[in-house]
């Protein structure tokens, strides 16, 4: 390797130049060029807008799911952390449910439940909500918001707890108000912990959004289906679409590689 | 006493009525429903669990071909929604299998729906058991693979009696964590149309309209399962702790 080449291109170098991982990276792109060439691809051009339209939904329920659940997720692991027991029970009690049943169930149950509820009260369907609540796409951020709030629940529990009690004390010894407490240690602190960890679950979150399709929400997933049902073509469209949610997990990951490397400045490791 | 409460709350009568085993109630349907969904979560993770051994001790000890084709498996699976993988396997695993049969010269066969379930979270499984058992291998201080080899233990010999041992305390947590994910996938198998209990539920639910009776009917099952199996883990880990320092 030429010495002028900057470092991370050449660590990448040194990784791939090695006899094995040649003929692997050769034989993947013949198996790309096979399927370009020989597979069926003339439907894309019919279905393009209907599927950036669907990876935006699938994108915006995402972060909007996940913004929520975690807003929620933090008084639920503080509850179960460090408060009363009044609170910290039931915490406990909604993130063994949702933890302990399918996402699909918990999904199914809000849709079809609330969606067949609503309408028999008269207040409801007056009121300036009607609009959105006879649409799916309210029920499928609930469901999966309420999802990823029980599941990070448990995760900032853990996060709450693994802080050192001697930082805590410290605070208080400062003479700082509870909430400053939270505010500026236990929370940042917590969060750095849990952090890695939240990289994971928002990958798990992602792979769980396809579920929405049932609920006749139009995401990705489900403009693939109907290529699928239109076309007859099978295996094209899964596999484009396997392609669209790696690129989007491999995203996510550098995402949350550069927030933990914003997070962990200054700390000795 | 039941006859009181039915009194008050009528809705109650109803919602019985519904669940009762007996044909007018769905719940001889539920109980079904949730037998397979049990039957297709102990495949898939009994799978999963052999897939991922050989995983393990292939990243660990294969050669680089072996170890980067693992790593592909790995991370292909952890990154693709479940529920497309299901698709890809469903199809690709039925039409392969077809044309095996058809080429040999026999006649295409209609594949069960649990063995196909199984096979295709088995699949799943085995990828987030590799990582798992990889861990807990890993963990299993050097000196003791060493001593092993010293006392002139085969390979086999040295897995069955030091390493397997050693590691299942560690790996036992995460395995636990497999197997819940295994009871809530098979849930996934209702869309390509297989009844386990969610499908089951739901046409219980739809044909009655009585949504909340069966979906949160079906969420005790669930529940069960879980918070169940999760007591038996916790008794097996234990176990296998005794005579370990606590961590």
């Amino acid at each position: 390797m030429s010495s002028t080449m900057n470092p991370a291109l050449r660590r990448i170098a040194d990784e791939v130049l090695v006899p094995h991982r040649l003929v692997m990276v050769a034989v993947a792109i013949g198996v790309v060029i096979w399927a370009a060439m020989s597979m069926r691809w003339h439907w894309i051009p019919r279905y393009s807008d209907l599927a950036i339209q669907g990876i935006w939904r699938t994108l915006w329920l995402l972060g909007l799911s996940v913004l929520i659940g975690f807003t929620l997720a933090v008084p639920l692991g503080l509850a179960q952390a460090a408060g009363p027991r009044f609170l910290a029970a039931p915490a406990r009690a909604f993130c063994t449910v949702i933890r302990g049943t399918p996402l699909l169930l918990q999904l199914w149950l809000i849709y079809f439940g609330l969606g067949s509820l609503f309408p028999q009260f008269p207040w409801i369907r007056e009121s300036e909500l009607w609009p959105y609540l006879r649409q799916a796409w309210p029920y499928a951020l609930l469901a999966l918001s309420l999802s990823f709030a029980g599941y990070e629940g448990e995760v900032m529990r853990g996060a709450f707890k693994s802080v050192p009690h001697g930082q805590l004390e410290a605070a208080r010894s400062m003479g700082m108000s509870r909430f400053a407490i939270l505010r500026r240690i236990w929370l940042p602190q917590a969060l750095q912990r849990a952090l890695p960890t939240l990289g994971g679950e928002t990958v798990l979150q992602m792979k769980a959004t396809p579920l929405v399709a049932t609920i006749t929400v139009i995401d990705i997933y489900a403009v693939a289906s109907r290529v699928r049902q239109d076309t007859f073509i099978i295996y094209e469209p899964l596999l484009l679409l396997a392609l669209i949610y790696m690129v989007i997990a491999g995203m996510i990951a550098l995402a949350f590689k550069l927030l933990e490397r914003h997070f962990n400045r200054g700390i000795v490791v | 006493m039941l006859d009181w409460l039915y009194s008050v709350w009528p809705a109650l009568e109803v919602s019985v009525n519904h669940l009762s085993l007996q044909p007018p109630g769905w719940g001889g349907n539920l109980l079904r429903g949730a037998w397979a969904s049990l039957q297709i979560a102990v495949g898939a993770f009994l799978l999963g669990l052999v897939i991922g051994t050989f995983g393990a001790l292939g990243k660990l000890n294969g050669g680089p071909v072996a170890r980067d084709l693992l790593a592909v498996y790995t991370t292909v699976v952890r990154a693709v929604p479940e529920l497309i993988l299901i698709l890809i396997l469903y199809y690709a695993g039925t039409d392969l299998l077809n044309q095996a049969l058809r080429a040999m010269g026999y006649r295409p066969v209609e594949i069960s729906g649990v063995v196909a379930g199984i096979a295709v979270l088995g699949v799943v499984q085995g990828a987030y058991a590799t990582e798992v058992l990889r861990g807990a291998i890993q963990s299993v201080p050097r000196g003791q693979i060493e001593a092993a080899r010293a006392f002139g233990m085969g390979a086999v010999l040295t897995f069955r009696r030091v390493t397997f041992p050693a590691m299942l305390p560690l790996a036992l947590p995460g395995l636990s964590n497999l197997w819940l994910i295994a009871t809530k996938d098979t849930a996934l198998l209702a869309i390509v149309g297989f009844s386990e209990l969610t499908l089951e539920t739901r046409q219980a639910a739809g044909a009655t309209r009585a949504y909340f009776t069966f979906f949160l009917a079906a969420g005790a099952l669930y529940l069960l399962m879980t918070l169940v199996s999760g007591r038996v883990f916790g008794w097996i880990e234990a176990r296998y702790r005794r005579g370990q320092v606590a961590p």
